[in-house]
């Protein structure tokens, strides 16, 4: 009869709903979690006519909001123009950042402008916790990058959290955090992506934590966003706010520095990559008929989860976390909360797994030791 | 003949309360709002 | 119930209306809110509204049928919560 949003959504939409644009592998920071190893640039990156002829095609496409991201992307020296030009365009900017570029006079400038949420990355209360993920100073960066947006009078920004086995204790604590700036809190899944792969196992949380995430997300409700990344844990009960499913290649999709088209930026790897935007067709035609986005909008079966009650709550959870943790992408999720993938994840061989299938990452220098100034 | 109208009313019937299922399934799925930060795999 | 019949309304100025294959996706680029429009006849009285005088002249112009109205009044007042459509001055 009619079908719920969510199964016709899964049949994929003529555009994205909204989408990931990573806009340079440069950054200034070295997380050791980073879902796209970034830290150099890419010599083939998009120029900005190319990176506003992507935007004339997303109008054209009606997608009404983009999450700009990177590495860092207020390195790009076209990043306002860019980010301005969307905006004209009818298109909705939100961008992520590690906060080295928003001094008081830039906290200004963004304040100025509609159409544009700015989201700040934070990993833990105290640069401790923090720094420890994110590298030394990046603590006392973010915290100023909120002070001078807070005193420019940008309005409610968000601060996003990725939650790891050392600052799921610290929830709470965000939330002040985020309420004492007016901010809206973020609050997002680790997934072992880019250098997460190499850091996953100790950061992941524990079984025990990811019921404590849930409740404490459930207690919480529309007040504290999730990417709809904890959908796996809809497992444990009532479902979390959110559409549940996994979007990828069917309602979003990322563009990265170099005009490569992947299912989600969780899964930089050749095997999700659907074409480019410099093919000929580009942005839409990769969107609308490339095998991989084809592929992900046919029905999916329930593989070694059918014979689990709990497959229709959690869908399997979530494929970037499987691949890149060596297990199938038709049977249970690393966190899978019934421990049904425990003992697979413990007989894979990490030395096999699927890697990254680039990685930006800086060598150590001297000069990322000093912390950034503002 | 009897039997006939009878049979034509309850097929009446019937029609009535598929009709009103389908209101109340309506009632449901005419507009459906999702948050913008609602959909998995996007930063 | 917020929404009634003899009063006058139009789609939101900063609301994008998007086709889609099962009716229409609506963005609201103030607050943000994204709500789909999940049946056609919902989309064309939403489109509809301001180019008539009354809420049941737009559901009588895209032919919904009266025993209807109740669910779509019921919709039409989340659209207006969430500021998607809103009251104009009749006429």
């Amino acid at each position: 009869m009619s079908e719920r949003l969510v199964d016709q959504l899964k049949g994929g939409l003529d555009a994205p709903i909204c989408l990931t644009w990573e806009l340079t592998y440069a950054c200034n920071l070295s997380c050791v979690h980073c879902l796209s190893s970034s830290g150099r640039r890419d010599p083939r990156e998009l120029t900005t006519a190319e990176a506003k002829a992507v935007l004339d095609e997303l109008r054209d496409l009606q997608v009404f909001y983009i999450n700009i991201g990177g590495g860092e992307p207020t390195i790009r020296r076209d990043f306002f123009e860019i980010v301005e030009y969307s905006v004209a365009n009818g298109i909705g900017v939100k961008f992520s950042t590690n906060g080295v570029a928003i001094d008081a006079p830039t906290a200004r400038r963004l304040a100025s402008m509609d159409y544009l949420d700015v989201q700040i990355s934070l990993d833990g209360l105290d640069a401790a916790t923090n720094d420890a993920v994110r590298g030394e100073g990046s603590y006392a960066m973010a915290r100023r990058a909120m002070d001078n947006l807070a005193e420019a009078g940008f309005g409610p920004f968000k601060i996003s959290i990725v939650v790891t086995r050392h600052n799921v204790d610290q929830l709470d604590g965000f939330k002040v955090l985020a309420d004492s700036y007016g901010a809206q809190l973020r609050v997002t899944r680790l997934r072992p992506s880019g250098r997460g792969a190499d850091t996953w196992h100790d950061l992941h949380p524990t079984n025990d934590q990811q019921r404590q995430i849930y409740r404490w997300l459930l207690g919480h409700g529309e007040q504290v966003l999730t990417g709809d990344s904890f959908f796996h844990l809809n497992a444990l009960g009532e479902p979390l706010p959110g559409l549940n499913l996994c979007g990828a290649g069917r309602v979003v999709c990322l563009i990265d520095p170099i005009g490569d088209v992947y299912a989600c930026p969780f899964v930089i790897h050749d095997q999700f990559k659907a074409g480019s935007v410099r093919d000929p067709g580009g942005f839409a035609r990769v969107w609308r008929h490339s095998e991989l986005f084809s592929s992900l909008r046919e029905p999916t079966s329930a593989g070694a989860c059918a014979s689990c009650g709990s497959y229709d709550a959690c869908q399997g959870g979530c494929m970037a976390a499987k691949f890149f943790v060596g297990l199938p992408l038709d049977g249970p999720d690393p966190e899978c909360v019934g421990g049904s993938a425990d003992a697979s994840l413990a007989a894979v061989d990490r030395s096999a797994v699927p890697r990254p299938s680039m990685d930006h990452t800086s060598p150590v220098t001297l000069l990322r030791r000093k912390p950034a100034r503002i | 003949m009897a039997d006939a109208a009878t049979t034509v009313l309850d097929i009446d019937v019937l029609d009535i309360d598929v009709l009103e299922q389908d209101e109340l399934l309506e009632e449901e799925l005419l507009v459906e709002e999702i948050s913008i930060d609602g959909m998995c795999g996007v930063y | 119930m917020t929404v009634s019949l003899d009063r006058a309304y139009e789609l939101h100025p900063q609301v994008a209306l998007r086709p889609e294959p099962f009716g229409a996706l609506a963005y609201h680029y103030g607050n943000r809110r994204l709500v789909f429009l999940r049946k056609p006849e919902v989309v064309a009285v939403v489109q509809g509204l301001s180019g008539h005088a009354t809420l049941a002249d737009a559901l009588r112009a895209a032919e919904v049928d009266e025993r209807r109205w109740p669910s779509f009044l019921k919709a039409l007042s989340g659209l207006e919560t969430s500021e998607i459509v809103r009251e104009r001055a009749s006429g």
